[in-house]
């Protein structure tokens, strides 16, 4: 027995089949020669394919593009900056959402806290350890001077008393913007950089 | 909520085992006299009605006159505290009676007071600094230093 129309569809479901068969016969039909692939473009690129710059151009540009950070975070500036790598601040706009734990594959060591004296040793053999080129950033009142701990009896009153600092960031906390601007700065400072020069 | 006990309650069960043992007590502490500290904190570790098992903190405090080792004890079975201090007047080699063996969380302890106030602790497995180095000159949390 034939049940005819039992889901309520406004055809039958043999016409319905038949419209299938039609879509599918006019698809094969229309089909039977090769879409050309859309390379026209790169015939175009290749015509224009030779960049002039100068060595120290493109080699600042790769340094500065893909700063990666070393995990030495002494204190509570460490919050700041990891607020800054974090979605809302981004750092990864800049080539850096990197953090390494081994300073070998860093660049880049933002000192983010207080010092102290017995501490100074393992920072100074963490930088030693980092692969030149590399650049440090002074986060925050305590790595610049000492901050409020300046006059303490185990605090070392700035980090320029330990490793070379390239960029000083003020606060303190700064504020993930200041930071950013911090590392902004010294990617510009090291566009500027020649690899005739040292330093 | 913790129950404070009353240093002069507590006294008065030590008073018979360890004569001249206490030097002063109140509502809030108990002071000891440096000689019997080991005696007594055993005895109100192990005394089942006390049962001071766990160590809060200790503390060191000078007052130029005599430092002062401030151990607050509590008893987690019972749910009370109490506060013992104990003195040291001789400012150039202070010492007292290591707690180490009762409470092991004294151990660090211990030594940051050794570190930043100078007081030794007898009888301790490791008495050296924690958070200076070795060499490094006085005591700073003394009032006297610089």
């Amino acid at each position: 027995m034939e049940v005819a129309g039992a889901r309520g569809y406004i055809y039958p479901d043999k016409e319905l089949d038949r419209e299938e068969g039609q879509v599918i016969e006019e698809v094969k039909a229309n089909s039977q020669g090769v879409i050309p692939d859309p390379d026209g473009w790169l015939e175009e690129e290749l015509e224009r394919n030779i960049l002039l710059t100068t060595v120290d151009a493109l080699i600042n540009w790769g340094q500065r593009s893909s700063l990666w950070t070393v995990i030495c975070f002494p204190a509570c500036c460490a919050f700041e900056f990891i607020a800054a790598n974090g979605p809302r601040f981004d750092l990864s706009r800049f080539g850096m959402e990197i953090l390494r734990a081994s300073p070998r594959q860093a660049d880049l060591m933002i000192t983010a806290g207080t010092l102290t004296w017995k501490m100074a040793p393992n920072v100074r053999r963490i930088y030693n350890q980092m692969a030149e080129p590399k650049w440090v950033i002074a986060m925050g009142a305590c790595a610049i001077s000492g901050g409020i701990f300046a006059s303490s009896y185990n605090v070392v009153p700035g980090y320029n008393h330990i490793i070379p600092v390239d960029v000083y960031v003020p606060g303190c906390p700064p504020r993930p913007e200041a930071l950013i601007h911090g590392i902004r700065m010294l990617q510009n400072k090291i566009a500027k950089k020649s690899i005739l020069k040292k330093g | 909520m913790t129950v404070a006990l009353s240093g002069g309650e507590v006294a008065g069960q030590l008073e018979e085992k360890f004569p001249g043992g206490i030097l002063e007590s109140d509502q809030n502490c108990l002071v000891v006299k440096g000689d019997s500290l080991l005696g007594i904190a055993s005895f109100l570790k192990d005394t089942p009605e006390l049962n001071f098992d766990y160590l809060n903190y200790i503390t060191a405090v000078d007052y130029f006159e005599y430092f002062e080792v401030i151990y607050q004890l509590t008893s987690l079975e019972h749910n009370h505290s109490l506060v013992v201090k104990a003195r040291c007047y001789d400012r150039d080699n202070p010492a007292l009676p290591s707690v180490v063996g009762l409470w092991q969380g004294a151990d660090f302890q211990e030594r940051e007071i050794f570190d930043l106030m100078g007081i030794s602790f007898d009888g301790h497995p490791n008495m050296k600094r924690i958070f200076l180095w070795e060499g490094f000159p006085g005591y700073p949390l003394r009032k006297d230093y610089l």
